[in-house]
């Protein structure tokens, strides 16, 4: 009698605890994934190597340089526009300001826009545009730079962006915002225009920070 | 004398028909417009000015200043059409920024647009005909 009581304490602990580690749903991670194998004290082991955003290095609103390290703390949101852009980037940025306005002061997280127009948008015309935006302090980077270096860096946020006069502006763009990890891996790719999909990339972004808590 | 009277209540009701019809049919060329404005105002103008003609922070105004949508009705098929640039204070804001022209848009395009925001969030200037858009855009001085 006494065993059996015992025996059943035990199985509803391990219940309980299968039921709260389900709840912590994980975020997948998302991009090229290689399989490497490598020799680990004489045994063959395989490991998965997931694609994670490059080093990078962008002149922000402030002029100031912004490499991979000034995110190496946060989990942070990117996306592509350019400030004269009349089609997509105000819905964009009026969904992400939302999403600015939930987390800010979280020194967790950041965003990091980038913009296009590499001629046109100089870091004080992204001061400007940021501060008309409502956007103060540094928890949101208006990254300008190069032609090579914006657009080389797009495709490795799986982000397309291309010149093109043919389009209103002069810039073909996609709207994702794209959500990264501590370690630059993507975790989460969701259109900027779409309100449902914004509220979804929140949810996850919540996610993803349960997984840094100790 | 009887004649007469029958004469006067059929001339009476004749010309009320009319004056209800007449009523009628603008409304229905009112509801007409509305509708299409709202249409071409999701194409033209919503991804700046919002949905419920909110703005964007200090960047796109909101179209919410019914004071000011009133005092510039004459003027709004000539914004729409060759853009804006330089200060404009609206809801008591300073916005400077540059709208760009849709030069591509028609009189009656521009005639919907100006129902539906003349009659939306909050404005209620009433119906604005084709005539006056076309006389507001060749008046140059506006």
């Amino acid at each position: 009698m006494r065993n059996l009581l015992l025996v059943t304490a035990f199985l509803s602990i391990l219940i309980l605890s299968a039921c709260r580690s389900s709840n912590t749903n994980k975020l997948p991670i998302l991009g090229s994934r290689e399989p490497v194998t490598k020799e680990v004290n004489g045994k063959t082991v395989t490991d998965t190597v997931y694609h994670s955003i490059p080093d990078f290095e962008f002149l922000n609103q402030d002029s100031l340089a912004i490499t991979e390290k000034t995110f190496e703390n946060s989990i942070y949101v990117a996306d592509f526009f350019f400030t004269s852009c009349p089609s997509i980037c105000p819905i964009m940025h009026r969904n992400l300001l939302e999403v600015y306005k939930k987390y800010k002061g979280n020194s967790e997280v950041m965003f990091l826009s980038h913009s296009i127009d590499t001629k046109y948008d100089t870091p004080s015309v992204l001061k400007s545009y940021a501060e008309k935006l409502g956007v103060t302090g540094n928890e949101w980077q208006f990254a300008s730079g190069t032609r090579e270096t914006i657009y080389g860096i797009s495709p490795e946020y799986m982000v397309f962006t291309e010149e093109n006069d043919q389009v209103a502006g002069g810039f073909e763009h996609q709207g994702w915002f794209i959500l990264v990890d501590k370690d630059r891996h993507i975790r989460g790719a969701y259109n900027g225009t779409d309100e449902k999909e914004v509220a979804k990339l929140m949810k996850d972004m919540d996610i993803l920070l349960s997984e840094y808590e100790k | 004398m009887r004649n007469n009277w029958i004469y006067i209540i059929l001339a009476i009701l004749t010309f009320s028909i009319l004056v209800l019809s007449c009523q009628s049919n603008e409304e229905i060329e009112h509801a007409h417009y509305y509708i299409n404005g709202k249409t071409a105002y999701e194409t033209h103008c919503q991804n700046c000015h919002g949905s419920k003609g909110e703005g964007l922070g200090l960047l796109y105004p909101p179209l919410t200043d019914t004071a000011y949508i009133a005092k510039n009705q004459n003027k709004l098929a000539r914004i729409i059409k060759y853009g804006m640039s330089g200060e404009v204070v609206i809801n008591g804001q300073t916005y400077n920024e540059e709208m760009p022209a849709e030069t591509h848009l028609s009189p009656i395009e521009i005639a919907y647009i100006i129902n539906y925001i003349g009659n939306s969030f909050g404005n209620e200037i009433g119906h604005y005909t084709l005539q006056q858009v076309q006389q507001d855009l060749t008046n140059a001085t506006n």
